[in-house]
């Protein structure tokens, strides 16, 4: 058998899902603990940023690598979607689940979302094209105050509420996806089978906890210099 | 006790089909569901109308023939058990029941709940077997099989191959069918030696005869009516991740 066969092979591209999700989440949880930082004030959240900025050429190999993982995750993850509706393509009159739930069945849908939500995010953040404040608009291109930026942009509403249903999103995904990637890696037996799958909705919900603090404390005025 | 049922009805594979309304009367509660249905046809071939085709065999649980969603779910509502041994007495009078085939690209309907299941044949075609040399009868204990594998093996060689797995995955994946075969014939020292071509052969056949991919849901394990566990699908995947040291070093053929 040739490595190249992993691709044809149902098992092996189902692999390359588990694995570039769960590469992909190992930076959602690192991105996270990097923001909540924030909490921290405003030194040392720009702190973090200009340390992070500091890297350089490690951080734009660690951006494209994580960029080619995405793209692995969303190709795969669309072709296995559009060959499994194929492989079903007449339902039953009447459906009852007895096992699946709404997170499992929604992974492309919430899979979208994300990408959408993680490009605007990136226009807000990284390229700072959209939704920051009119008093920061025009010093968006020289050296801004990341600590600033995000405050006053989870000052507004519309953010605050786009920023909660994203990770809304991000919860129903990974609480789904984490278990599944492990099951996918063989990770299960009778002992870890129904802890795996529990266990990916809590760490989901930490995540959608974490996640969502940072606009939600942010709108109420929690965060301060 | 009177029901109305609603059975798929198809002349044949190129035919549409559709729901077809029948009123089932005076049905005994002891009856299975299949005697309900001949009890039906009964009537429908008095009155000169086509009887209701559909799939059965062994009558006692064993064989995997009768394959029906009854009201969304493969075999019906009773837990771990086939339609056969399925009774009337698990409905209440006055009923609607919606009989419907299975549904996959895999298997294609034949006739009314009649569907074609012979792709689950050629998956075991692809590798779910060992390969023996005749001669004599081998001396018993010849290879010792621990108790523990032999149980597990057991438990996933209990699969019928009914195909309820398939029809109740939203993916119409044949995961847990092929997972059953991989983990049985894995867990055994016979099935070690042809494991690692074994699980790729299979898998790849699973694509090329139009199952879906799994994706985790463990609808199959709750329709299943022998109760195999998902941790057979894990099984498959630590099967399959096995060979890929293998792979990445082997030239092309």
């Amino acid at each position: 058998m040739q490595l190249t066969q992993l691709l044809r092979n149902s098992v092996g591209r189902k692999l390359i899902m588990a694995v570039s999700g769960l590469l992909v989440t190992g930076f959602v949880v690192s991105h996270l603990l990097g923001n909540l930082a924030l909490f921290a004030g405003q030194e040392a959240f720009n702190l973090y940023a200009a340390q992070l900025q500091q890297l350089g050429p490690l951080l734009w190999l660690f951006r494209l690598g994580l960029a080619g993982t995405l793209l692995l995750h969303v190709f795969f993850g669309i072709w296995l979607t559009l060959q499994n509706r194929a492989a079903k393509p007449t339902g039953y009159a009447i459906n009852r689940i007895r096992s699946t739930n709404l997170a499992a069945k929604t992974m492309v849908f919430t899979g979208m979302a994300l990408l959408l939500f993680l490009i605007g995010h990136l226009l807000h953040f990284t390229f700072r094209r959209i939704g920051l404040p009119p008093e920061l608009a025009h010093d968006a291109g020289g050296t801004l105050d990341v600590f600033d930026m995000v405050t006053l942009s989870f000052q507004q509403g519309f953010p605050v509420l786009l920023y909660a249903g994203a990770m809304l999103a991000l919860f129903l995904h990974l609480g789904h996806g984490l278990g599944s990637a492990l099951q996918t890696l063989g990770a299960c037996n009778d002992k870890f089978l129904p802890g795996v799958r529990k266990g990916g909705f809590i760490v989901a919900l930490a995540l959608l906890l974490g996640y969502v603090s940072i606009p939600v404390l942010t709108f109420f005025g929690f965060v301060t210099p | 006790m009177n029901l109305t049922l609603h059975v798929w009805r198809q002349k044949g594979p190129e035919d549409r089909g559709r729901l077809e309304r029948y009123a089932a009367r005076n049905i005994d509660p002891e009856l299975s569901f299949l005697e309900m249905l001949d009890q039906l046809n009964g009537e429908l071939i008095r009155e000169g109308r086509e009887p209701i085709v559909f799939d059965h065999d062994c009558r006692e649980g064993i064989c995997g023939a009768c394959s029906q969603v009854i009201n969304g779910e493969a075999h019906g509502p009773q837990a771990e058990t086939t339609v056969c041994q399925l009774y009337m007495r698990q409905f209440q009078d006055g009923d609607e029941i919606y009989v419907e085939p299975w549904r996959a690209r895999a298997f294609p309907v034949i006739k009314d709940l009649v569907v074609d299941r012979s792709a689950l044949d050629r998956l075991i075609e692809a590798g779910g077997y060992i390969s023996v040399g005749t001669g004599g009868v081998p001396d018993a204990n010849a290879i010792l099989v621990p108790g523990e594998a032999a149980e597990t093996a057991m438990d996933a060689a209990e699969c019928i191959g009914c195909g309820a797995c398939v029809a109740a995955c939203p993916n119409g994946s044949a995961m847990l069918f092929v997972a059953a075969k991989i983990a049985h014939l894995a867990s055994l020292p016979q099935g070690r030696p042809e494991a690692s071509r074994r699980v790729c052969s299979m898998t790849d056949a699973m694509g090329r005869e139009g199952f879906g991919n799994c994706s985790n849901h463990y609808e199959c394990e709750a329709a299943c009516p022998k109760g195999i566990s998902v941790k057979f699908i894990a099984q498959l995947n630590r099967e399959y991740l096995k060979t890929l040291p293998k792979a990445a070093t082997s030239k092309a053929p």
